[in-house]
């Protein structure tokens, strides 16, 4: 048997897609290493929220979709700054497994209560894509994916040019160097509350995308191993980073679930994600653009 | 009050540096080994087999876990699956027909190999992306015991454990059981109590300080990281092997996933870091917590005739799960062992509470 370069193209192109996608959800974890250091592994959660959220504006106050996701969005938005202000805030200076902690508390703190609200069972959401696939040269692309992708494609480009505007720029000031930034007469608290609300915003986008491929259900906070394998990858503090790795994931992902899933008997795709994070780790622990730490004694 | 200094005194150096100065520490601590004890006798099987022996369970891999974590300052996310490996290669040997004491030895070694493999990454990398590392390997053993039948017996299959012989005693009672775990957990808090004064205890906690600096004074950081794996995945293993006999009688996948992981985590951090009557805090808090706040909300809600959905009553628990973690590392980031301490000192100078020590 030949080497199938249709199938292995439509694997390619569905996996780049969904890696676009994941990327998403590297993004949220990015932005907020990037101002403040912390790694947040409530992202998942936050998604998850995110996507009920815009759920409860649509089905259970009967808004419209297109202005249900602004509405999430803004929701969101006070959601991050809250976490910001009432838990990570009181945590400066503690030692980083603290934080850590804090993070996966607030996971399974935001997992139970929107499970308490809303109940586990699959809600379907949709934003207008129709659940269609369009043929090109015998390969089947989904347009989910495609209009996934392109959002990602959207956010990121924002964020690369947000991070060239003036606050963008005293974002980075205080990911450099927060006490320097804060001698400059930067508000370090702000420039990390929003940080954290763009992360959660992103998480809603990222909620509302995949929502739409896999219902909205608790599956969504699982997509956090895959946000960590992107955000380590491309660099924990790189916006670009996080493209470039999350297409590379996926397509070895979407690679691995075509031609070794019929060899190990399935879920191989979950082993290409935590093989990518210890290799990162092992191989070059700052990632594919990540910004090298030098440590002092 | 109860640990009173007054009338305390020593008058050579014998006293002055005997393990318990304050009597009240002596006898709380016969106390509670004769509670450990007669434990059967006292309590009801239900409470025996529900609460203590769960607790004895957790409390020894805690404390195994916080060797690493709390002394060496090493994280390890994925503490769940150097468990596993532990209660698979424990099961695995006995139904080989391999005396079950050797099969828990055996349980350990095979344990501390994987621990010393999720260590390399210490190697490498520390804090952030040590807990990463040590997370992802988590799903990777996590894969391993779902895909491959040598070990795990086929897609989500449940291996029975077989009847344990411990020292030529058949331990089938709750009771016999009790003991076993008991017994561990004894072994691991006279280990970890007496580690502490040691040069290897010692040199753990200056690895946790700073490891460059350890270094330079001496300390070969990572031999002492890598025995620090090896020793704690070694602890952790049999925990997880006793875990599986005694408590789960069968052993699957699902028993040692992220959450576990996790769990074991909130112990250590909830009981506090580098204590070990923190350890065990830390373990009956968050076992027992989430069920008795499920029972206070239902009794609550019935009280007050709130009709609350099955659903909502079944999440509740994380929710106070999630809120007690936050809660706990806002306002106590040293845990349950520093509410101790607080309560200890407080009291040994009572009522001269402006007598500060």
């Amino acid at each position: 048997m030949g080497f199938d370069w249709i199938f292995a193209g439509e694997l390619a192109i569905n996996g780049a897609l969904s890696g676009l996608m994941y990327s998403l959800i590297g993004l949220g974890i990015v932005l907020i290493y990037k101002s403040s250091a912390v790694p947040n592994l409530a992202q998942g959660a936050l998604a998850m929220l995110g996507a009920y959220i815009v759920l409860a504006f649509f089905d259970g106050a009967g808004i419209p979709m297109w202005a249900a996701i602004p509405l999430g969005m803004v929701v969101m938005f006070g959601v991050g700054t809250g976490i910001e202000r009432f838990t990570l805030r009181r945590m400066a200076g503690q030692p980083i497994v603290m934080i850590l902690m804090l993070t996966l508390g607030l996971d399974i703190f935001f997992h139970a209560v929107t499970l308490t609200l809303w109940g586990g069972t699959n809600r379907s959401l949709s934003y207008g894509i129709p659940d269609d696939a369009v043929e090109v040269a015998g390969m089947l692309i989904d347009f989910t994916y495609l209009a996934g992708g392109i959002i990602a494609l959207i956010l990121v480009a924002f964020f690369t040019y947000f991070f060239k505007t003036r606050k963008g720029i005293v974002l980075r000031a205080i990911s450099d160097d927060p006490v320097a930034s804060w001698s400059v007469g930067i508000s370090v608290e702000n420039g990390v509350g929003l940080s954290w609300a763009m992360s959660a915003v992103v998480a809603a986008v990222t909620g509302v995308v995949f929502g739409a491929i896999q219902g909205v259900d608790y599956t969504l906070a699982l997509l956090l191993l895959k946000g960590i394998a992107v955000a380590v990858l491309g660099g924990l503090d790189s916006v670009l980073g996080a493209v470039v790795a999350g297409v590379l994931l996926g397509v070895l992902e979407g690679m691995a679930s075509g031609f070794l899933d019929p060899l190990v008997g399935g879920g191989s795709k979950d082993l290409v994600v935590a093989g990518a994070i210890i290799l990162t780790i092992i191989v070059r622990p700052h990632g594919l653009f990540g910004r090298e730490d030098i440590e002092r004694v | 009050m109860f640990y009173r200094q007054a009338g305390v005194h020593h008058s050579n150096y014998k006293t002055d540096s005997a393990l318990f100065p304050i009597p009240f520490d002596k006898w709380s601590i016969y106390t509670m080994l004769a509670l450990g004890i007669f434990a059967p006798a006292i309590f009801g099987s239900f409470a025996l087999t529900s609460y203590l022996l769960p607790w004895m369970i957790w409390a020894g891999a805690a404390l195994s876990l916080n060797l690493l974590i709390g002394w060496a300052g090493q994280f390890h996310f994925g503490y769940a699956a150097v468990m596993s490996i532990g209660g698979y290669t424990a099961i695995h040997a006995t139904l080989a027909g391999i005396p079950f004491e050797i099969a828990l030895i055996l349980a350990g070694l095979m344990s501390m190999v994987v621990g010393v493999i999720f260590g390399a990454a210490a190697m490498r990398v520390k804090g952030l992306y040590l807990a990463l590392a040590t997370l992802a390997m988590q799903f990777v053993v996590d894969w391993v015991l779902t895909h491959v039948p040598a070990i795990g017996g086929g897609a989500s299959a449940t291996l029975q454990a077989p009847d344990m012989t411990l020292l030529g005693f058949k331990i089938t009672s709750e009771v016999g059981y009790y003991y076993v775990a008991f017994g561990w957990l004894l072994l691991v808090t006279l280990f970890l109590l007496n580690m502490r004064r040691t040069g290897f205890g010692r040199a753990l906690v200056a690895v946790r300080e700073k490891d460059y600096a350890a270094s330079i004074l001496g300390v070969n950081s990572f031999y002492f990281k890598s025995v620090a794996f090896a020793v704690s995945s070694f602890m952790g293993g049999v925990s997880g092997a006793i875990l599986v006999f005694c408590f789960y009688h069968a052993v699957t996948p699902e028993q040692f996933t992220v959450n576990v992981s996790i769990q074991l985590l909130a112990m250590v951090i909830v009981g506090g870091l580098g204590s070990i009557i923190g350890s065990y805090f830390g373990a009956a808090f968050i076992l027992l917590l989430p069920g008795a706040l499920n029972t206070l909300v239902a009794y609550v809600s019935e009280l007050l005739g709130l009709q609350i959905g099955i659903e909502t009553l079944a999440h509740l628990p994380n929710l106070f799960y999630g809120i007690l973690i936050i809660g706990f590392l806002l306002y106590e980031p040293l845990g349950l062992a520093k509410v101790y301490d607080n309560i200890r000192k407080y009291l040994m100078v009572w009522p001269f509470g402006y007598s500060k020590r």
